[in-house]
Parts: C-alpha cells; sequence; structure tokens
C-alpha cells in the first residue's frame, strides 16, 4: 500500500451569503490522483488558489473529501474512527511560524505532540531531545520561541511533528513567510530529516528552486493536477509552467532561451553546476 | 509603560523557593493573604513581616524589584489610606478642620489597612515571581482538578492560560505594527482629550481583533493535527511531583499560619506598645 493515494478526490467550498445561506460551491480540488510512495520526496507545486494547500489538509484528515477517497498509510480519511490514526502518521507543518508554535519554552512545544498521544513522560523526554538534535535546534531548548527568528521557529515546528514519529511529514508552504537565510535552514533540515529518518516528505510550495531535488513533482492549477514528472521532465516544459503563473528557476530559464536560440542545450537544466558542464562541453 | 509593571513577572534566579512546586507556592500565598486578615493586633503584623522578610531573603528576588512593583497600585493606595484615614471615627479626635477629622482609630486602621495591602501585593507578588507562568498553569490545573468531577473544564482553563501568556508579546508586537501603519499613514493618538483618544483606539483594535481570531484559528488546526484531543489520555511532559522540600515548605507554612492566629489574636496590641 502507498503512503498516500488519492482516488479521484473531489472537495467543495460551501459559498455563503450575508445571512449564511449556501448559495452554491465551489470546486477547491476536482478529481485529483496523486500517489505518494514511502520514503519519497514529493512535491506540489501551484499559485494561490490553486487548491495545493487544500490538498495538504486532506491528508491531515483536517478536511475530508466530498468525494472521492484518500487514504494515508492504508486508512481511509473519511473514516472518523482512523482520525487519530491518520494524523499520527503524516504530521504537518505550516505556513505561519508564530501561529502553530504552542508552548512558552521550545521543548514544552516539541514535546506537546506526544503529550497528546499520551507517550510515557520518560519516552517524550527522550523524543524531544532526538527530535530537537535531528533540526539541530537543541541548544535553544530552554529558548522562548518567541526569541526565535522565523527559520529557527519553523525548525522548531518541525521537530514537534518529527517527535510524534510519523511516517509522513507533509509541509505547507514552509518557507512562504521565511527569509532567504531562514528558507535555506528550513530546507536543509528537511533534506536531513529525509536522510536520517528516511520519513517520506511532501512538500506543498510555489518556489520552484525548492523541488529540484523532488523524486516527483506534481503541478496543480485550479484543483486539478494540470503536470506531474520528475523535476527534468516537468522543468523541460517551461513555457507550460509559466502558463500556470509559477516561476521557473533562473537557470532553467536561461538554458531554455539558450536552446531556442539554437545553442545544444538539453531541455530540463536544473542547477547551476548542470548548465556550466554543458556549456563548457558546446565547441 | 506596560514593561514598567513588574507584577506577573517572572524573575529568573536560583533559590529555593524558585524550586518549590507551583502547588506549594499558589496554596501558600493564599493561606498568607487570608492571614493578613486574620489578626488585630501588632504582634501580628510583626510575625507578618518577619515571615515575608524571611521569604524575600530565601527567594533572591531583589528588593528593589519587588518595590517596582508597588508602583502601579500607589493610586489605589492612597484612595484607601485616605478614606481610611477620614471616614473611620472612633477614639480620640487629633486633628479637626473644616470637615475633615483625623480620630486615633482613623489613623491605627488607615495605617493597618495600608500595610495589609502592601503585604497582600508583594505576597502575591513574589509568587509570580519566583514561578514561570507555565508552572504556574500547571500548579492551578493540578490544584482545581478536583473540579473536573463538577464538569469545570479544568484542564481546557490552564490551556487556554498557557496559550494566552504564549500570545501576549505576539499580540504586544502585533499592536505595535499597527500603530505604526496607521500612524504612517497620518493617524494621531496622542492628542485630544480622553474620549477621542479613545476612538483613535478603533482603527489599532480592529485589525488586531482581526488578526487574532485568524491567529486563533490558525492555531488550532495546527493543535488537532498534533492530535490535541482535550486532556484525556494525555501525558505530561513536565508531571509536578513533591519534594521532600514541598513538605517542609507546607509545614513552615503550618507554623507561620498558627503563630500569627495564636499571637495576633491573643497578645493585645498595648502590651507590645507600653
Amino acid at each position: 500500500m502507498d503512503m498516500v493515494q488519492t482516488e479521484k478526490l473531489v472537495f467543495e467550498y460551501e459559498k455563503r451569503d450575508e445571512e449564511g445561506n449556501v448559495t452554491g460551491t465551489s470546486r477547491a480540488i476536482d478529481e485529483v490522483d496523486i500517489e505518494v510512495k514511502e520514503g519519497q520526496f514529493i512535491a506540489i507545486l501551484g499559485h494561490n488558489g490553486s487548491g495545493k494547500s487544500t490538498l495538504a489538509k486532506h491528508i491531515n484528515a483536517i478536511l475530508v473529501p466530498t468525494e472521492g477517497t484518500m487514504w494515508v498509510n492504508g486508512r481511509n480519511t473519511s473514516q472518523p474512527e482512523e482520525l487519530w490514526n491518520v494524523r499520527q502518521s503524516a504530521g504537518m507543518v505550516f505556513q505561519n511560524p508564530d501561529n502553530q508554535i504552542i508552548g512558552t519554552v521550545v521543548e514544552e512545544d516539541v514535546g506537546f505532540g506526544p503529550e497528546n498521544l499520551g507517550v510515557p513522560t520518560d519516552e517524550i523526554w527522550q523524543r524531544v531531545e532526538d527530535s530537537l538534535k535531528a533540526v539541530g535546534m537543541i541548544e535553544y531548548r530552554h529558548h522562548s520561541p518567541n526569541k526565535l527568528s522565523g527559520g529557527q521557529k519553523q525548525r522548531v515546528a518541525i521537530a514537534g511533528v518529527v517527535a510524534m514519529e510519523p511516517k509522513c511529514i507533509v509541509l505547507d508552504e514552509p518557507t512562504a513567510m521565511l527569509d532567504p537565510v531562514g528558507r535555506k535552514e528550513v530546507l536543509k533540515t528537511v533534506q536531513k530529516l529525509r536522510e536520517q529518518k528516511q520519513v517520506t516528505v511532501i512538500l506543498i510550495t510555489h518556489y520552484m528552486e525548492e523541488v529540484v531535488d523532488a523524486d516527483k513533482i506534481y503541478v496543480m492549477d485550479h484543483g486539478h493536477v494540470v503536470m506531474e514528472g520528475t523535476p527534468g521532465e516537468i522543468f523541460s516544459r517551461v513555457d507550460e509552467l509559466k502558463s500556470y503563473r509559477l516561476d521557473v528557476p533562473q537557470v532553467t530559464l536561461l538554458a531554455d532561451e539558450l536552446r531556442k536560440r539554437g545553442l545544444q542545450i538539453p531541455a530540463g537544466i536544473l542547477r547551476k553546476e548542470e548548465l556550466v558542464e554543458v556549456l563548457c562541453q558546446l565547441s | 509603560m506596560i514593561r514598567d509593571i513588574t507584577i506577573g513577572q517572572y524573575y529568573p534566579a536560583k533559590s529555593i523557593v524558585h524550586r518549590l512546586d507551583p502547588r506549594v507556592k499558589l496554596v501558600s500565598t493564599l493561606l498568607y493573604l487570608i492571614s493578613l486578615f486574620l489578626f488585630k493586633s501588632i504582634s501580628g503584623y510583626l510575625i507578618a513581616t518577619l515571615f515575608l522578610i524571611g521569604v524575600i531573603g530565601v527567594s533572591r528576588v531583589p528588593f528593589s524589584f519587588i518595590v517596582r512593583g508597588l508602583k502601579p497600585v500607589i493610586m489605589l493606595l492612597m484612595i484607601t489610606v485616605l478614606f481610611n484615614l477620614f471616614l473611620t471615627r472612633s477614639g480620640e479626635v487629633l486633628f479637626h478642620a473644616w470637615i475633615f477629622t483625623i480620630t486615633e482609630g482613623g489613623l491605627v486602621t488607615a495605617v493597618y489597612m495600608a500595610v495589609r495591602l502592601i503585604y497582600l501585593i508583594i505576597g502575591s507578588s513574589l509568587m509570580t515571581f519566583t514561578t514561570t507562568p507555565n508552572e504556574l498553569t500547571d500548579g492551578i490545573e493540578a490544584l482545581l482538578y478536583p473540579l473536573n468531577k463538577v464538569r469545570v473544564p479544568v484542564h481546557e482553563v490552564a490551556m487556554m492560560m498557557s496559550i494566552a501568556l504564549r500570545f501576549i508579546p505576539i499580540l504586544l508586537e502585533e499592536t505595535d505594527k499597527i500603530m505604526k501603519a496607521q500612524i504612517a499613514r497620518g493617524a494621531d493618538f496622542e492628542s485630544g482629550n480622553m474620549i477621542q483618544r479613545a476612538k483613535s483606539m478603533i482603527p489599532i483594535l480592529v485589525p488586531l481583533f482581526v488578526s487574532a481570531f485568524r491567529r486563533a484559528n490558525d492555531l488550532a488546526m495546527a493543535m488537532e493535527a498534533r492530535c490535541y484531543r482535550g486532556g484525556e489520555g494525555r501525558t505530561k511532559m513536565k508531571p509536578l511531583r513533591y519534594r521532600s522540600r514541598d513538605f517542609l515548605a507546607y509545614l513552615t507554612m503550618a507554623v507561620y499560619v498558627v503563630l500569627v492566629v495564636v499571637i495576633g489574636r491573643n497578645v493585645p496590641l498595648h502590651v507590645w506598645i507600653f
């Protein structure tokens, strides 16, 4: 069984007028099929309003499908009795670092998840220490989260999820509110976690630079999955990406422009080093 | 201005009082506050003073820091003293001019009232100086736990308190930002009378409330995503456990209360004055 799998997933918001009467519905997600295997790094790209965050909230059963099904770790999220199992197997990191830290001390916040799961006290301490080490925040364990930078707060939030020992971590635009330094910090942390703990990572973002290492990319627009494939495949379709209002990484853009002018450059270049190598081999 | 208020602040230090179980501190503070009203004679005040000085000494919170905490309540203190001074009529008249009369009884009550109030404030702020907000909420939760049986949502209330504490600095910062944004657009918060000033707060309060609700919504979602489902089946990372020093503190407190009640009530005033 796959880690996360959806089948014709549909989610509808109810539109209401000022008196609160339902006037109609709008589809935030429309017949989406995705498949995530254990240990994969999956990226979901999309512009604002593409339905990517709504999809993320389904993985954690914060929202349940209007139609279709979503399986997380083999459990159907629509069944209320599976709710806590689903939430434990798929942890979620949100966009705003301030609004997801509950504790007034870093270590207490990381302990919040395990506390809710009913983990014995000694093990909570062990897990807190391990996860703070995993995100490189152990020296801040007694600090107040208010005094940390955005990137550090986000790493604490990630530690809070890691402490619950989920099989899959969903990051819903974790870098959208951060400065470039914080963004790098968070991505490096995610990368490290993947290597150390072999967790499945689903990264939702609209920064294309963040997804070059992904095993597979889904591009969403207006509630549909419009493109899927490896980063190489996706980034070779520059014009299509632009039509979904996504910014292609500058290197890819440059390579694409050069290729259009007749240079012998393959499509789907993702990193600076790759382009340098290709350019050096041109005669 | 908000920064000047030391009441309710935590003063980090390494003392035995800081290390005590928050439940001990809560119960002791409550007992001390009640004890202040259980005696009438100077002997009682003497014991209460000595006890307070002793605790301050052990707590290692600087005296100046404690005194600063009295500042915001000076007005209240003055009003109480003045009312007691002029409105209590008993005993010999010491001073009389126009409608103002000071009697011996009034003077004594005024002084006693002032001392009681000051001790009340010092006593309770000493608790917050030596206890982190988190410990405090834990302590309150543990002490009020029996109320769970009569369907008081003790855990939920404690959780709300600690979340409120976490968000105070965030909302303060946000207020500051909104204020600056409004000043940049020409808002004026400084001039005008009380009513005008109060009115000029509206463009701050409305966005602040909107954002607070949005934050609350986000936070609720984040808590649910981390499997929060109320107090049931929840374990604690830092459970409260009584240690020997806590029992010692309870004992000290009991001795103090007995002393204050027995001596303070039975050894009369004039024995000490004359």
